[in-house]
């Protein structure tokens, strides 16, 4: 009989507690598929931040650091310097990365730090109760805003990619969505894509993750499914900003 | 033969750390210990360390934290604003239990403060400084050879407690020079000794073992507390065994001054001062801050009519000198702050005064 889905061996085997239709769990899934296909599960050092993904340790089979909130590339630098040869990453959230800790992503990149960061992006502080993101669209309601965002309140959106992909460092930068099964395949391709920069030891991977935060965006799973392709995917284009050559085929 | 040079507190204090074993310094500059991160960038790397010029102090803080639970020897130096800025990540080495060992390099405060020797950071420095229930090990050097025997002895505490530790120097002492020793070169940790030495480090479980997660989150409130009571036993432990002082001429003394780091220097030369007008003067120097020596103030004589309290903050030691004279004694307090320094014809005078009016 041959196998045609089994248990990915980088998930251990315990009760996912996201909510449902939260796209953690496939993003989870997704590194720690393409750590296992890699066979590098037993070498591979997590940081897990501050935010939903704060039991990301629970969950993923690798040795894991959680980091005080926003200083995951930080941590990862650390890790990195004593580890060089191990497969380091760090898991952020919106709220983690892009506001609390934007000079430890910023500089890390600025060094060209040989790790991974994976940038789980759903436009709302999800743990603490659907706060407004630096990421929040403008109109988008959140507890901290509930007529919408607004530019003169608030600003614009902040475009994380864009921002790290102007870094010399940061060799390779793609944002990609995970509210379709053919997105997901993407997802997983950009993933494999940023552990072979490590790999290869090219400089700092950037993969951001348009994410479903149902709970907090007041959706039904599928709807905030959709809520990605009609909303997010427009503001934050689905792209491959930078990739060296040796990686790019 | 012991090697002897005439050395710079600030890196005659790297030097000791890297001959501790450190192969790894984080760091930011601030005044007034910029010659330990240009010591380190210098000397790391030739011993195959790494030195990284963090964009911050909280940067720097979490690189060491990833270091040191990746199982290596970490060094971190900053002065006083600095440690404030690293103060959450402190509280998170000592919930993970971490061994880092931290240089603060004390100046004048509150806020951003002067770039003149102080301890006003006994406070911060003693009494956590970031939140939760935790203790920070805390030596205080009044010398730059103490500094670095004390620097070589805090790594090992720091390795055996599995806490963070911490020397209190201040800016005179990192800005002065003296003759020192240099202590013996440890050499690092190979990194394949790692899981020998720290088996509790992260290096990856090589499908060997079960996956480490370290973590100081705990959404189960009743699980943290048994946390916290599983670990709160060695701070019981370290209060029995590492509060470390020295006494000078406590047996006949009508006063004794209670001074640590190098104001306590500036102490012996008043006490001198005040033997030749015929006022019999003996002290109790803590070199430990935290655990303070609280048993040292049992080998004060009947004799002894006044406890004084020296030191550049207001007071802040007093409250741990009051608490170990246990109301046997009146205390009273000479002190400067904000970058000032006491002069030994200062402390006569004002012992003097305070001797008049009780």
């Amino acid at each position: 009989m041959r196998t045609v889905f089994e248990y990915t061996k980088g998930m251990r085997d315990t009760e996912m507690t996201y909510c449902p239709g939260c796209t953690h769990g496939i993003a989870h899934r997704l590194i720690m598929e393409v750590l296992g296909e890699k066979n590098v599960l037993g070498s591979t050092i997590g940081v897990s931040p501050v935010g939903c993904s704060i039991v990301a340790h629970r969950f993923m089979n690798v040795d894991m650091l959680e980091s005080p909130h926003g200083r995951a590339p930080a941590v990862a630098s650390g890790i990195k310097r004593v580890h060089p040869d191990n497969f380091v990453f760090t898991y952020q959230g919106d709220g983690d990365l892009a506001s609390i800790g934007t000079a430890e992503i910023v500089h890390a990149a600025h060094r060209g730090e040989k790790f991974c960061t994976f940038f789980v992006n759903n436009a709302i502080y999800g743990m603490t109760g659907g706060q407004m993101a630096p990421t929040t669209l403008i109109g988008q309601k959140s507890t901290t805003c509930v007529d919408g965002r607004t530019k003169e309140q608030a600003g614009m959106p902040v475009k994380m990619s864009e921002l790290i992909a102007t870094i010399d460092g940061a060799v390779f930068v793609e944002r990609v969505a995970l509210n379709s099964p053919g997105n997901v395949r993407k997802a997983k391709k950009a993933i494999e894509k940023a552990f072979d920069v490590q790999e290869k030891k090219l400089g700092f991977a950037f993969v951001e993750l348009l994410s479903s935060c149902p709970t907090n965006w007041g959706l039904p799973p599928v709807d905030a499914l959709g809520w990605i392709k009609e909303n997010l995917i427009p503001y934050y284009p689905v792209k491959q900003f930078r990739c060296p050559q040796e990686v790019s085929l | 033969m012991k090697e002897k040079k005439l050395m710079k507190g600030n890196e005659a204090f790297a030097l000791a750390a890297i001959r501790s074993g450190c192969r790894f310094y984080f760091g930011y500059p601030i005044t007034p210990q910029n010659e330990i991160p240009e010591y380190m960038s210098r000397e790391l790397p030739k011993i195959g360390g790494s030195f990284i010029q963090a964009e911050s102090e909280l940067a720097a803080i979490n690189m060491a934290y990833g270091a040191a639970a990746s199982g290596g020897r970490v060094f971190i130096s900053s002065s006083s604003p600095g440690i404030a800025l690293m103060q959450e990540s402190i509280s998170i080495l000592a919930s993970v239990q971490l061994p880092v060992v931290i240089l603060n390099v004390m100046r004048g405060g509150p806020g951003i403060g002067s770039i003149q020797p102080a301890q006003g950071d006994y406070n911060q420095v003693t009494r956590g400084g970031g939140n939760g229930d935790y203790h920070v090990i805390v030596y205080a050097p009044n010398s730059i050879q103490e500094a670095m025997d004390m620097i070589a002895k805090a790594y090992d505490v720091a390795d055996e407690y599995r806490n963070p530790v911490m020397i209190a120097a201040d800016g005179m002492l990192g800005q002065m020079m003296e003759p020192v020793d240099l202590p013996e070169d440890k050499g690092g940790i190979k990194a394949g000794d790692i899981t020998k030495v720290k088996p509790w480090a992260l290096t990856g479980h090589k499908d060997m073992r079960d996956r480490i997660a370290m973590n100081s989150v705990w959404l189960k409130q009743d699980q943290l507390e048994d946390y916290i009571n599983s670990y709160w036993p060695k701070y019981e432990k370290a209060e029995q065994e590492l509060a470390e002082y020295e006494t000078r001429s406590l047996q006949a003394a009508e006063v004794v001054f209670v001074s640590f780091g190098s104001t306590s220097r500036i102490t012996l030369e008043a006490m001198r001062l005040l033997e030749r007008e015929g006022i019999k003067a003996g002290l109790i120097r803590p070199k430990t801050l935290w655990p303070f020596p609280f048993h040292a103030f049992d080998e004060i004589s009947a004799k002894t009519k006044q406890i004084i309290s020296v030191e550049l903050s207001k007071g802040q030691m007093m409250q741990d000198v009051k608490l170990a004279v246990s109301g046997r004694w009146p205390v009273g307090l000479i002190s400067r702050v904000g970058g000032m320094l006491l002069d030994p014809l200062e402390i006569v005078l004002k012992t003097k005064e305070i001797l008049e009016v009780r």
